[in-house]
């Protein structure tokens, strides 16, 4: 079945199964893979995405039910927030092995869009469904800061 | 993984017999590109002109690519590799790039595995300190000889700085890639000068590490982010339990499926072969199989720990002695008994295993993986594909941790990965992916381990006797690391306690090998996850008992000058963090432990909330000889911390009645959360010693630290793991 989806901006159109969980199409179908398969339920946060502008678990967002609306993923990622917590990043050294930072990106990107300024509890809750097995989490929070700081919030 | 040889000695059999490791090994240009960070990190194969080593490619575009010889899964041999090499070759930083070397022995072997490649024990500084510095210094002397003979100048005129050749008398000067064409018909030298530490001027630095920046924009290529042309991607029904195998199975609601293409038995399970992840999963869902239970462990987890509690109460293999504990015990004036169990622990890390494999132009085959142990991988590829070793090109990827999960003595996932290409007739390119639940129900755990202490002090509150016994398994028998098992005694099961850095005269350890279907594995920092707990926890209830402060009882019983720098780090930390004693209404619990040839101590604040643990804030010193990249090691004793703590306050992984595994993803086999991770502050001891690890040793003493402040806080030490499970009971 086809549906159109809009991806960083652009109108894309996959032909997939309804049930197709998000996650799926963003990886097998339009070769996104900075977005990450973890779990598959929701629990960890790797495939965080932006559904028009919130955190959305695309492991467990059929598709059917995102056609039609805009969809950031961390390849798309950009604007002021994007670039404080990039520049925060590099300023840390943040990751680890990497694979669950998109998922602690777009999380964070959106608590900024919301929160400009966080403390450390607003980082804690905010980043709370973000897993990060090799516990990064010392630098994510102080990274995170820094870019709220940054964009002078 | 623990290295047993010691790294120094074994280094210099390894360089003898290696030959030409250090020089004049070109590589051959044609697949160069081996790792998604190639792409990411830039390094054109066709630039390449000088490629004086096997560790260093540098182009006429003046970048210098160094060859990785070690897995990069977050521990920051990339890095830390690279930085070995570009300070000796006096590149600048922003010229130097890293990519994964190939799988080839006789080139990255690691010198601490004997010469096998392979990643583990923090070994990988430690085992690449000289042989990275002597080739950035050997390609250093070329590009110098190349720039001497060009301007018609000595050799001995001639400076190198940040990535610049000058010759100052002459007012010459020049970039690398101009010399590069030269420098690769000169011969390098045999002894290249390495300098002298005070020279360093990235050694001791925290440069920025090269894979920051594609780990903040999706750019960073994983295993599962290879995608080949006409390739299905396959999941596997494993096992229902450990032991079981495939009786009969029922595929014909997973071949209505859309998208699936295929459905083969293989030896461990079933395979579901569909042109996309989402089909595969839909179509396993759909599979009914019948196992064979007949060899299959049906008995629940307590029932194995039971056994293993029964086995405590007599010795086992002897790993350590002196004195006569009996008569020591027996006269003691006061003594200690105590049992732990330490859980099976799953790794999980945050990319599931998996595995692209492709037939190549050649007839051989090209993979894809996330390999920790490219000795075995290779061959075992190459067995179940009918393949000479060479024919497999193994492509070794950036992967989503590891903590042990990877470095499989078996090499079962790529055995797996070989038979699901083979059985759907090894032309067709597959990517086999392990779901959460695949890779938390699969096995290869930490061992269900149990120990037994008994401790005596006399009147005087001297600790004057002992005596510890293990119980668990042997993830070594049967593996190509069979020769480490020696006497009846696996060294990664006794490993921290066959000695003690405590004076105790009369001392006895031994251990017991109890083996089962139930696979095991290494996992991060190994044996000492379950000796550092026990040793450190036990030591702390003797010392509260004798009326002795925990830091100043520990100074006075390391008396063995082998435990001076442990000695240190735990002066240190106590310095940082201002002793033990804590606000009201909270605690501190120190512990101190060396592992892979490390040293760290931790303090942990800790309050009681809701009856588990809150860890507000750990205080660590770290004695990893020179330090590298203290950065990196900050972080890496950062992440030790809350990989531990989230283990030991959340995490067993058990076996129902019947012996199925009873948890399936990180809803019921939680994961620390930011939420719970605590400050860390950590302190690293100024060192000329040779580098060691730090991959590991910031994991061991998190656990007793925060569970000697348990003790405070509750009364009692929590000696059935996870915490959760003995607090909350």
């Amino acid at each position: 079945m086809k549906f159109t989806l809009g991806v960083n901006g652009e109108q894309r159109t996959v032909d997939v199964e309804p049930d197709t969980p998000l996650l799926w199409v963003l990886r097998d179908e339009l070769r996104l893979t900075g977005t990450k398969f973890g779990c598959g339920v929701a629990q960890c946060g790797a495939c965080t995405v932006h559904l028009n502008g919130m955190p959305r678990r695309s492991c467990v967002t059929p598709v059917e039910s995102a056609a039609g609306q805009q969809i950031t993923t961390i390849e798309g990622l950009k604007g002021p927030e994007a670039d404080a917590l990039r520049a925060a990043w590099a300023k840390f050294d943040t990751p680890q092995c990497g694979y669950c930072q998109s998922g602690q990106i777009m999380t964070a990107a959106a608590l900024l869009a919301f929160t400009p300024k966080p403390a450390d509890e607003d980082i804690d809750n905010a980043l709370a469904g973000n897993i990060c097995r090799c516990a990064t989490y010392v630098r994510i929070r102080k990274a995170v800061k820094a870019a709220g700081e940054a964009l002078g919030g | 993984m623990a290295p047993y040889d010691t790294p120094l000695a074994s280094r210099r059999s390894f360089l003898a017999g290696a030959g030409g490791l250090v020089i004049a090994v070109a590589l051959p240009l044609a697949g160069r590109a081996q790792s998604g960070a190639a792409a990411v990190l830039g390094g054109k194969a066709a630039e390449t002109v000088y490629a004086p080593n096997a560790f260093i490619r540098i182009g006429t575009d003046n970048l210098v690519t160094v060859l990785i010889k070690h897995i990069e899964f977050g521990q920051g041999p990339f890095t830390g590799l690279a930085t070995l090499v570009a300070d000796e070759l006096d590149a600048d930083w922003s010229q130097i790039r890293a990519e994964h070397a190939p799988a080839n022995a006789a080139l990255y072997g690691n010198a601490a595995f004997g010469g096998m490649q392979g990643t583990g024990g923090s070994t990988a500084i430690a085992a690449s300190f000289m042989v990275m510095r002597q080739a950035g210094a050997a390609a250093r002397a070329m590009l110098v000889a190349a720039a001497a003979k060009a301007w018609g100048v000595p050799a001995s005129g001639i400076t190198v700085s940040k990535g610049v050749i000058s010759h100052p008398a002459s007012g010459r000067s020049g970039k690398f890639g101009e010399f590069a064409e030269a420098a690769s018909a000169l011969t390098p030298p045999e002894n290249p000068i390495l300098k002298t530490p005070d020279k360093f001027v990235y050694i001791g630095k925290s440069i920025p590490k090269l894979d920051t920046g594609m780990k903040s924009t999706g750019e960073a290529i994983f295993t599962l982010d290879v995608y080949r042309e006409g390739m299905q991607t396959v999941v596997v029904e494993h096992p229902s339990k450990f032991g079981a195998i495939v009786a009969s199975f029922d595929d014909a609601a997973t071949r209505a499926v859309p998208g699936v293409v295929d459905v083969k038995k293989i030896s461990d399970g079933v395979a579901v072969y569909a042109r996309n992840s989402y089909a595969a999963l839909k179509g396993r869902k759909a599979l009914k199989v019948t196992w064979g239970e007949g060899g299959a462990e049906t008995r629940s987890s307590d029932a194995i720990a039971q056994e293993r509690m029964e086995r405590v109460k007599q010795r086992g293999a002897v790993a350590g002695q002196q004195g006569d504990v009996d008569a020591a015990l027996g006269s003691a004036m006061t003594t200690l008994e105590a049992e732990y169990v330490f859980p099976y622990l799953a790794h999980a890390p945050m990319e599931p295993l998996d595995v692209v494999i492709e037939r190549s132009a050649d007839g051989g085959v090209e993979v894809w993986m996330g390999s920790q142990i490219q000795s075995g991988d290779q061959p075992v590829i190459a067995s179940v594909c009918g393949l000479e070793p060479t024919r497999v090109k193994l492509n070794t990827m950036l992967a989503g941790g590891s903590f042990g999960r990877r470095a499989q003595p078996t090499s079962h996932i790529a055995r797996e990965a070989a038979e699901i290409f083979m059985a759907a007739g090894g032309q067709t390119p597959v990517k086999l992916m392990w779901t959460r639940e695949d890779d938390i129900r699969g096995g290869y755990y930490r061992p269900l381990t149990v120990h037994r202490l008994r401790g005596g002090l006399n009147e005087a509150g001297e600790i004057v006797a002992w005596e510890q016994v293990i119980a668990g398994q042997s993830f070594l028998a049967g593996s190509p690391f069979e020769g480490m098992v020696q006497n009846g005694l696996d060294p990664t099961m006794v490993e921290g306690a066959a000695s003690i850095p405590y004076h105790v005269p009369n001392f006895h350890c031994s251990a017991h090998i109890v083996n089962c279907p139930v696979t095991t594995l290494w996992w991060r920092s190994v044996g000492h996850t379950h000796t550092g707990y026990a040793v450190e926890t036990f030591i702390d209830e003797l010392l509260e008992k004798a009326g002795k402060d925990p830091v100043e009882g520990r100074l006075a019983l390391m008396t063995d000058p082998k435990d001076a720098r442990l000695a240190g780090v735990l002066r240190r930390v106590s310095e940082i963090a201002g002793g033990v004693s804590a606000p009201a209404g909270r605690a501190r619990g120190v512990a101190a432990v060396e592992s892979f040839n490390s040293f760290v101590a931790q303090i942990a604040e800790v309050s009681m909330q809701n009856g588990l643990p809150r860890v507000h804030k750990v205080w660590c010193a770290v004695d990893c000889g020179v330090a590298v990249n203290p950065e990196v090691i900050r972080a890496q004793m950062e992440g030790g911390i809350g990989y531990g703590l989230g283990a030991i306050l959340f995490n067993e992984l058990t076996l129902g009645e019947g012996g199925g595994v009873t948890q399936s993803n990180f809803h019921d086999y939680r994961s620390l959360r930011i939420s719970e991770m605590p400050d860390v502050e950590v302190d690293i001891i100024a060192s000329s010693e040779p580098p060691t690890g730090v991959g590991e040793p910031g994991v061991p003493p998190i656990g007793p630290a925060v569970a000697n402040a348990v003790r405070r806080l509750a009364g009692k030490t929590p000696r059935r793991l996870p915490m959760i499970k003995e607090l909350q009971a």
